[in-house]
């Protein structure tokens, strides 16, 4: 077994112990989170580096969220994990040691096997999208740190950046293509910024990373998942990913439209009812660079050529610079 | 009633509330006084009645060519299931 398979097994083996009932175990993700369900229960291990703190107020507003967002059963704290884990950090003890993990009753979360049966159910983006609408009409709780969405741009570059050296010529292309199309955001994201910290700025509160597998039905009623990116922020960048998606031609107008509609029908806040693009143009240019980005990077790493998801993206890319011209 | 232009005999309908004078011969309407006025209400609530709610402005400068070429979604296949990984992910 390599070290760090074996590593993984013993955090599962942890993350296991914890399910108050017991029952079936399945790992639902293993990226830098671990998601495991184990009969009734889903449990997470956030990763490594997690502020407690953020953390806290985070599952503190999804519980003061009923009927918006899953209420979270606990928090817990697995001490000297990673010093198991990593037995070379144990010369470091300044380095934070353990893993937050947190329980939550296991929804009934889309898939991409609904879509891909035909089983998704068809009002799943307007429900998203009211969902939304809800959340960003709720005042953000005291002390809720910055939403984490504007944050994955720039790790989605950084990531680009360490596969860049071994681009070939194709790819090289694609690559700058995506750099060219974020420089010209770095200025317009600044002042965005800037603007967000003058009084009377349209902050709420903003899931931070919203997409469809954000999603599941609990006891009858659809809900957000996933409060690790919750927080003050421009709400418009909750609706950025389908718009991204959308602008690049790759999600169908007529879900794109309903799902905008339902989201103004619901009394969404985050973009103006005469002009969405208005507030939606910036937070779309910039999760379609990082949506490039993303889509180069696994690729890449996988050996295989951008498929024409990737190459959609790149063009957006491409277009964003034409404009920006 | 006789027809102001031609002479003709004027026909009277009332069509919805509205008094409406037709010449047989050249085919020309008469109004009543505030006539065309209750019309033109009629009409703009008839148009709001269909065309409302407007429909939500297209989308950005740099965005894509929607239909044929432009558009990859409903297909299947490769593209697709890459495609609807991205819905669910981050």
């Amino acid at each position: 077994m390599l070290k760090e398979d074996a590593a993984s097994a013993t955090l599962i083996d942890e993350l296991v112990r914890l399910a108050p009932g017991g029952g079936a175990v399945t790992v639902l993700k293993e990226t830098r989170v671990l998601v495991v369900r184990v009969g009734d229960v889903v449990i997470k291990a956030h990763p490594p580096g997690t502020v407690e703190r953020d953390l806290r107020s985070r599952l503190d507003a999804a519980r003061g969220l009923p009927g918006v967002m899953l209420a979270p059963l606990a928090l817990e704290r697995l001490e000297n994990l990673e010093r198991r884990e990593r037995p070379e950090r144990r010369e470091h003890p300044e380095h934070p040691v353990g893993r937050l993990v947190t329980i939550w009753p296991a929804g009934e979360a889309l898939s991409p096997d609904d879509l891909a049966d035909g089983t998704m159910p068809e009002d799943a983006w307007e429900e998203g999208a009211r969902l939304l609408a809800r959340l960003h009409a709720t005042p953000p709780p005291r002390g809720m740190p910055q939403a984490g969405g504007p944050e994955r741009l720039g790790k989605a570059m950084a990531e680009l950046a360490r596969v860049a050296d071994s681009a070939d010529t194709r790819q090289i292309r694609h690559v700058m293509r995506i750099r060219q199309a974020y420089q010209t955001l770095a200025g317009p994201l600044r002042a965005a910024d800037q603007r967000l910290l003058s009084p009377g700025a349209r902050l709420a509160l903003t899931h931070g990373d919203w997409h469809l597998g954000q999603l599941v039905r609990h006891e009858g009623a659809w809900l957000l998942i996933d409060p690790d990116d919750l927080g003050v922020g421009d709400p418009a960048w909750d609706l950025a990913r389908p718009a991204a998606w959308f602008a690049s031609g790759l999600l169908d107008p007529d879900l794109w439209h309903s799902f905008l509609s339902a989201y103004i029908g619901a009394g969404g806040t985050a973009v103006s009812h005469d002009d969405p693009w208005r507030e939606l143009d910036l937070p779309a240019r910039a999760l379609t660079v990082q949506l490039a980005a993303t889509a180069v990077v696994t690729a890449m790493r996988a050996g295989s050529a951008p498929d024409e998801v990737a190459v959609a993206l790149v063009s957006s890319c491409g277009r964003i610079v034409a404009a920006a011209g | 009633m006789e027809c102001p232009k031609c002479r003709g005999h004027m026909r009277m309908f009332d069509r919805n509330g509205i008094h409406i004078e037709q010449c047989d011969n050249c085919k020309g309407i008469f109004l009543d006084y505030g006539e065309l006025e209750t019309l033109t209400r009629m009409e703009t609530q008839w148009a709001q009645q269909q065309y409302a709610p407007p429909p939500a402005p297209g989308g950005p400068a740099w965005g894509a060519p929607h239909g044929g070429h432009g558009g990859h979604y409903g297909h299947h296949g490769h593209r697709n299931r890459s495609w609807v990984g991205m819905l669910f992910s981050s």
